[in-house]
């Protein structure tokens, strides 16, 4: 065999012209199986109607209404509650709560992490914060909160804002760090002040980092939310859905705790399939900075 | 240690003595200064590392005219990007001192817009337009003028059909017509560009750098031009500074042959590349020698 092939003998090809196909089918539809697959939310719905059919199996096997309820009594126990309005109302408080303590934790954690960026002391301040308090249980707090604010919302209110502002913080800070030099050369030579650099630049080319922040915010929010209302229930006039599951379970009434632990279950998917994929939406999908799911 | 003037560049017997460069001269000829829009007096840079002091360029003197595309050559560890940082604004130099318009430099400004290597320098949550207008809010222009004006640059690249794209949809040549257009769109006093087409293939290149000329033929706006690539340098380039690495000082200052033939280009392009095989050799030496 030799190295260099004879190109005399090789046939040679020149197009005379070249079409632009047409009519040639270049996008080939899919079939009605694959569209139907390919839809996520059809997807996951199966896989939670398997699931939920599973456990209505088992628990038809436990047949122990103390231990494990069936799932269709948990629903029904659900409609019964929101029928008479307790678990609306419930559910309605601990989001109010939930709500304005996730606020206010996100703007500390904006105004911390845009001092950090803009001040070497904010920067210093924000690395040894977060370390600090990061690994530090918001309920751990609790304690202390009700000598401070009392028994009531206001305590809630301080465990809920420190749960939500340090992963936010260490979330976007780190997201702040890891924009390329030259996104922020390409900024700095456009005459911005250092609060416009902030939010004009760094914010969106930091996105990623900062929506995972706030759903990583978002759950801690919600557990310390909950525990904070079970270690308080006893007291607390108007409680949320953590009370709720404590006087439930005090009754025994254990397909009501279960439809308070469904009723969490189920926020956190809509907020998470809905008010965050709609934000991932609109910003980092939109800019090509992630990959659809 | 070498001088920063120009020195013992010994022509090739083919060149006819066009460059305005004499192999004697000692002292830097001084042009006019009312011509003259940027300035580098005796800049050095430097860089803190953790241990040491890192010089990037050594005392190089240059002056920018208006008009100029000005190209600085050399290869990698000359220096030349850092030099158009500093004339940027984002570097500040350890000696000398760099004006424009007679007034130092200081800090980054609209002023000279910079237009880099890298990709992702368009803003990836802006459209393209979106991108072009972004800079210009250093000018006092309506907002119907912004557009309007950056309609018009973004045709003058080719991506009329793409104004209202997001950067990531667009290939590697799109997204630095892109870039082109956002920095010439606000009218700067100088371009900036750090090897805008090193990433490119080939083909592409060699196309932006006609489209480029093309623009500067309408538009005669002064340009500063960083490459390592000699083709590149005399192809795009009015004028071009060699700069001999480790530390970045300049070697040579010339004037491309404005009309020449092919035999004279490619007799140019050797000069420099010898010139620059020179510096290399001598390098070595020196290595040697220690």
């Amino acid at each position: 065999m030799t190295l260099v092939s004879d190109n005399s003998k090789r046939h040679q090809y020149i197009a005379a012209n070249v079409v632009k196909p047409t009519s040639a089918r270049i996008v080939v539809p899919r079939s009605a199986w694959s569209k139907i697959f390919n839809n996520a939310l059809i997807r996951r719905t199966v896989l939670m109607l398997i699931i939920g059919l599973i456990w209505e199996g088992y628990a038809i096997i436990v047949a122990n209404d103390l231990v494990l309820p069936k799932l269709s009594s948990v629903l029904a126990a659900m409609w019964h509650s929101s029928i008479n309005g307790v678990l609306i109302i419930r559910t309605w408080h601990s989001l109010q709560t939930l709500v304005v303590g996730y606020a206010i934790g996100i703007g500390i954690g904006h105004v911390i992490t845009t001092l950090a960026i803009t001040t070497r002391v904010g920067s210093d301040l924000l690395v040894m914060l977060t370390a600090m308090f990061n690994p530090l249980p918001a309920i751990a707090l609790l304690p202390l909160a009700m000598l401070w604010f009392g028994i009531g919302q206001g305590s809630i209110l301080f465990v809920l804002v420190h749960s939500a502002i340090w992963p936010f913080a260490l979330n976007t800070h780190a997201g702040y760090l890891a924009v390329s030099d030259t996104l922020r050369m390409a900024g700095r030579n456009c005459a911005l002040t250092p609060f416009n650099f902030v939010a004009q630049i760094l914010m969106p080319a930091a996105m990623p980092s900062i929506i995972s922040g706030l759903k990583i915010s978002w759950a801690f929010g919600w557990r310390t939310l909950i525990a904070a209302e079970l270690v308080f229930g006893a007291t607390s006039s108007g409680g949320g859905i953590g009370w709720f599951i404590f006087e439930r379970r005090n009754d025994l009434k254990l397909p009501d705790v279960f439809a308070g632990l469904l009723l969490i279950v189920i926020i956190g998917v809509l907020v998470e399939g809905v008010v965050f994929r709609l934000l991932e939406y609109r910003t980092v999908q939109r800019w090509g900075m992630m990959r659809s799911v | 240690m070498k001088a920063s003037t120009i020195v013992g560049v010994a022509k090739p017997m083919g060149i006819v003595a066009r460059n305005t460069v004499t192999e004697t001269t000692l002292e830097r000829p001084r042009q006019n200064s009312s011509e003259v829009l940027v300035r580098a007096e005796n800049v050095t840079l430097q860089y803190a590392a953790r241990a040491s002091v890192v010089t990037a360029t050594w005392r190089v003197n240059f002056d920018v005219h208006y008009g100029d595309r000005y190209i600085l050559l050399g290869q990698s560890g000359c220096g030349k990007s850092s030099l158009l940082k500093a004339i940027g604004g984002f570097i500040r130099p350890s000696e000398g001192c760099i004006s424009i318009r007679g007034a130092p430099i200081n800090g980054p400004s609209p002023e000279r817009m910079m237009v880099f290597q890298e990709f992702d320098q368009l803003f990836p949550w802006k459209t393209v337009l979106e991108n072009v207008i972004f800079p210009m809010r250093a000018r006092s222009w309506t907002r119907k003028d912004r557009i309007e004006r950056a309609r018009s640059f973004i045709d003058k690249v080719g991506l009329t059909k793409f104004a209202n794209a997001y950067p990531h949809t667009l290939s590697g040549g799109m997204k630095q017509r892109a870039a082109i257009a956002r920095a010439m769109a606000i009218e700067p006093d100088i371009l900036l560009m750090d090897e805008p087409f090193a990433a490119l293939d080939a083909l592409t290149r060699a196309r932006l750098q006609d489209e480029l000329l093309r623009l500067w033929e309408e538009l005669r706006f002064t340009m500063l031009f960083v490459t390592h690539s000699i083709d590149e340098a005399v192809r795009v380039g009015s004028r071009i500074l060699v700069l001999s690495p480790h530390p970045g000082q300049v070697r040579a200052e010339l004037n491309c042959p404005a009309s020449g033939g092919q035999s004279e280009v490619k007799d140019f392009e050797q000069w420099i590349t010898s010139m620059l095989h020179e510096t290399n050799s001598e390098q070595v030496a020196e290595g040697n020698a220690v």
